[in-house]
């Protein structure tokens, strides 16, 4: 059989398969790329071809507008396509909406590359297939032991419980504007929250985007107050605001009612971080799999070999030395290790 | 200890003083006794807990995480606690959870190895979060931002009592504070018989500013030497006698030839300094002399003889059963010259009153005091009442001149808390000639505050771009006449120490600039420091 590299090889634009003459998730554009999802370190404008979940091609054109590729290739769960011959088919990998594992075969070789994923509880895409492979490419974006998160509706229950210990205060959330913010809005409406949620205007386009994917997310409210008399400001008093991270410091956050500025993100489970922050209500609430979902999931998927990729791969790599798994570092640049 | 590990989690993430004081009061509130007693102890660290080492915790760590993993985490996350409360691997199935209350009297009755068994199962049960606070109580490391001042503010605001009453009360109460949560709930009468000779908290002064010499009247004002000891009160009260730190804290046990000689009934507020027993009294010695009486567990007689201890009397507070804090500043020195006049307390003098007559005087006065051992001036409003803190307006202090030198950066120690993932502790040194007639550093000084976030920050990058080797959580750096960075460091004052390899000691040393254009073999010399030394 061929070696995996081969097929699948590290190179300054992104993970190359000279066979296929095609990328997955370049950082610079390319003639042909398949992209495993819509975040922007991974779904780059400018390519000649992509290749990529229908939703994934959808939030694209929202990001980037229409013109973000010359030539669009749509490409359903379970189906399967060939470039160049090979074969090449994407499984759920329960990141954001339209995330997907890039399943690569050629001449009896499967390399599996995750794209970003995780395991937990998400009610706006399909849950994370394991696919049988010989080398399995993870992410590791929190591969340390100490990330271990905890139960995500716990997290929710926190975020309603400091809403109902705090009545007079605004409730600021900082999540990212795809995938986590959408999540959080969803969770919340399984645990009972019936009243409008506020969301800063740059989650509109997203958000109006996975309502039309069939996402329910309830009433959602434009967060905003008229600048110059400050009308409507006491409306927000008790309520939960959902706004890109960086907007909960901001001074856009100052204009409402006593702000408890609150964050959704698996680096919340480092105190001085959330404290370097200024982050009053840390809400430990990834979509990136943690230490023990990472771990498991490789275990489960028993490939022959492990890659490793974005994040903190060292640790990683330890682990799987430990336990007799053949693994290497793939150390790809241009992906934000930081992001969730 | 879950609930407690909240109100410790919050605390620290609520930045304003009314969101801190109102946690407390919930928690107050909301848990029995004597947890919440123990709680308010572990809190105002007057908790006496048998600690454990670190060394035990990372030890017991090893036994159950890879090395390997357990570096690469400590190293991200910067803080050891906070690593093994979060790799900790726990035991699914193991639910007991240890309440404060237990911990608190399990681990005082328990040797080294028993309780070595009972932190890993109690680790296995609790949470990051509850694990945490555990670590950090029993490894005595609890940092969290909140002083013994506010916790007794929420203990006033719980009982709806002025928060002065708590603080004369506070030394003769000891944790669990039962009887105290009583009387605050209104159930038992105030437990004021606990204690004769309480502590009063003490009123001190604010600096003098350019800007606020226009507001100040120097006709309004007395004025004293500041001395250069510590600044303590001296309570007896029916043959009790008790001596206080300005926070409050017992000092008596170290002072037992002072506390001895105390045979009066009286408050008395003044300055703590050590005389020269070969001299008539009192010719006081400079501060490097009292240093030798501090933190000492035990007080040989040696020590009592070669540096005996007095009082310099700034102030009366209370006398023969009557509270004199009304009375305005003149009033109560009067009273003051009297007391010492008439009762001539052995070991107690006056400290006397300075006559000013313009700036231009002080300002003399100021740069040239007639001994080492005074390190400022006061001005203290004629009218001033009494009032614990600092009140606007009514006592001033102008102190002496720092001392200035440029040093170099020799070493960096990782902070903590909110700045453990930063380089922010200095060793600094200066050139001196080794035996082989070359230049050398010597460490002369460290210090870990007086830059602001930024220049932490760049500090920090320097450290790391110019690390030569480590240490556990310290990184020496690059410090020849060729490369290194010069810190213009601040002190107040300088003493021979034979502890100390260069063989001074500072006194606050703070970082005051950071000397970037600065060559670094044109930092300052030993020889430079040790002309500062006082005779
Ligand atoms: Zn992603
Ligand atoms: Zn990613």
């Amino acid at each position: 059989m061929i070696r995996p590299d081969q097929l699948l090889c590290p190179s300054p634009a992104g993970l190359y398969c000279p066979p296929g003459d095609f990328y997955i998730d370049p950082v610079r554009p390319v003639d042909r790329a398949v992209i495993t999802h819509g975040h922007a370190d991974h779904a780059r404008a400018g390519h000649g071809t992509v290749l990529a979940t229908p939703e994934t091609l959808a939030i694209m054109a929202v990001r980037y507008g229409e013109e973000f590729t010359a030539r669009r290739q749509s490409l359903g769960y379970g189906e399967t396509t060939s470039i160049n011959g090979v074969e090449v088919s994407f499984a759920p990998a329960g990141h954001v909406l339209g995330s997907a594992q890039a399943i690569t075969k050629w001449k009896g070789m499967t390399i599996v590359c995750t794209g970003d994923y995780k395991r937990r509880e998400d009610p706006t895409c399909p849950p994370f297939e394991p696919v049988p492979c010989h080398v399995f490419i993870s992410e590791a974006t929190f591969g340390l032991p100490v990330f271990v998160h905890p139960d995500t509706r716990g997290e929710i229950a926190n975020l309603l419980g400091s809403v109902q210990r705090n009545p007079d205060r605004a409730h600021l959330v900082g999540a990212y504007a795809l995938g986590k913010a959408q999540r959080i809005i969803t969770l919340l409406r399984l645990m009972g929250y019936d009243r409008p949620i506020y969301i800063h205007g740059a989650l509109q386009r997203l958000c109006d985007l996975y309502e039309e994917h069939g996402i329910d997310l309830g009433e959602l409210r434009p967060a905003t107050i008229d600048a110059k008399d400050g009308s409507g400001k006491q409306d927000f008093a008790g309520q939960i605001i959902i706004a890109p991270p960086s907007a909960i410091q901001d001074k856009w956050a100052r204009r409402f009612p006593d702000p408890l500025p609150a964050f959704a993100s698996g680096w919340m489970r480092v105190r001085q971080r959330a404290k370097q922050r200024g982050v009053e209500l840390p809400l430990i609430i990834s979509d990136h799999a943690d230490w023990t979902e990472l771990t498991d999931t490789i275990t489960e998927v028993d490939p022959e070999e492990l890659w490793v990729t974005h994040g903190r791969e060292e640790a990683l790599v330890r682990w799987a030395s430990l336990k007799g798994l053949k693994a290497k570092p793939l150390s790809l640049v241009g992906y934000e290790d930081e992001n969730d | 200890m879950q609930r407690f590990a909240d109100l410790l989690d919050r605390l620290i993430l609520t930045p304003s003083r009314n969101g801190k004081l109102r946690l407390m009061e919930d928690y107050f509130r909301a848990v029995p006794d004597p947890e919440r007693g123990w709680a308010v102890a572990a809190i105002t660290r007057d908790l006496d807990i048998r600690s454990v080492k670190p060394a035990m915790l990372r030890e017991m760590t090893a036994e159950r995480v890879d090395a390997e993993l357990f570096a690469l985490s400590y190293d991200y996350v910067g803080d050891l606690g906070e690593t093994i409360s979060l790799i900790w691997p726990g035991k699914r199935g193991a639910n007991y959870q240890a309440t404060l209350t237990e911990v608190v009297e399990t681990l005082n009755s328990m040797s080294r190895t028993e309780a070595r068994g009972t932190v890993a199962t109690w680790l296995d049960a609790l949470d990051p979060t509850a694990r945490w606070a555990l670590i950090k109580l029993i490894t005595g490391g609890l940092r969290i931002g909140v002083g013994a001042r506010l916790v007794k503010q929420a203990l006033a605001n719980f009982g709806d009592r002025p928060i002065q009453e708590i603080e004369e009360l506070w030394h003769g109460l000891a944790p669990p504070y039962t009887k105290l949560f009583e009387w605050l709930e209104g159930k038992a009468d105030k437990p004021e018989n606990a204690m004769k000779a309480p502590f009063r908290p003490v009123m001190l002064a604010h600096a003098i500013e350019e800007a606020d010499k226009a507001r100040i009247d120097l006709s309004e004002n007395a004025f004293e030497w500041k001395w250069d000891g510590i600044r303590v009160q001296a309570v007896a009260e029916g043959g009790q006698t008790r001596l206080y730190s300005r926070t409050g804290d017992d000092i008596s046990n170290a002072f037992p030839d002072l506390v001895e000689s105390m045979a009066f009934d009286a408050a008395i507020d003044g300055e703590l300094l050590v005389y020269d027993p070969s001299e008539p009294p009192f010719a006081v010695r400079p501060f490097n002399d009292l240093q030798q009486r501090l933190n000492r567990k035990t007080v040989t007689k040696r020590m009592l003889t070669d540096y005996p201890a007095f009082i310099r009397a700034y102030d009366l507070l209370w006398h023969d059963g009557q509270d004199l804090r009304g009375l305005p500043f003149e009033e109560r020195r009067a009273l003051l010259e009297r007391f010492i006049e008439t009762e001539k307390p052995a070991r107690f003098d006056l400290s006397p009153n300075v006559v000013v007559e313009s700036w231009e005087h002080l300002a003399e006065l100021r740069a040239n005091p007639p001994l080492d051992a005074i390190e400022g001036l006061m001005l203290k409003k004629l009218s001033s009442v009494y009032v614990p803190g600092r009140p606007k307006g009514e006592w001033w202090k102008w102190k002496r001149q720092p001392f200035l030198i440029d040093a170099v950066l020799m070493y960096a120690q990782r902070g903590h808390g909110k700045r453990s993932s930063y380089y922010s502790d200095y060793t600094f040194g200066c050139w001196r000639e080794d035996e082989n007639g070359e230049d050398e550093l010597v460490p002369v000084g460290k210090a870990y505050h007086g830059f602001t976030d930024e220049e932490l920050k760049k500090i920090d990058r320097y450290v790391r771009n110019n690390t030569i080797d480590r240490f556990g959580p310290v990184r020496s750096v690059k410090a020849s006449k060729e490369e290194g960075l010069v810190l213009e460091v601040a002190f107040e004052g300088l003493a021979r120490s034979k502890r100390h390899k260069s063989g001074v000691s500072m006194r606050f040393p703070r970082i005051s600039r950071l000397r970037w254009d600065k060559p670094a073999a044109e930092a300052d010399r030993l020889e430079t420091l040790e002309a500062m030394i006082p005779e």
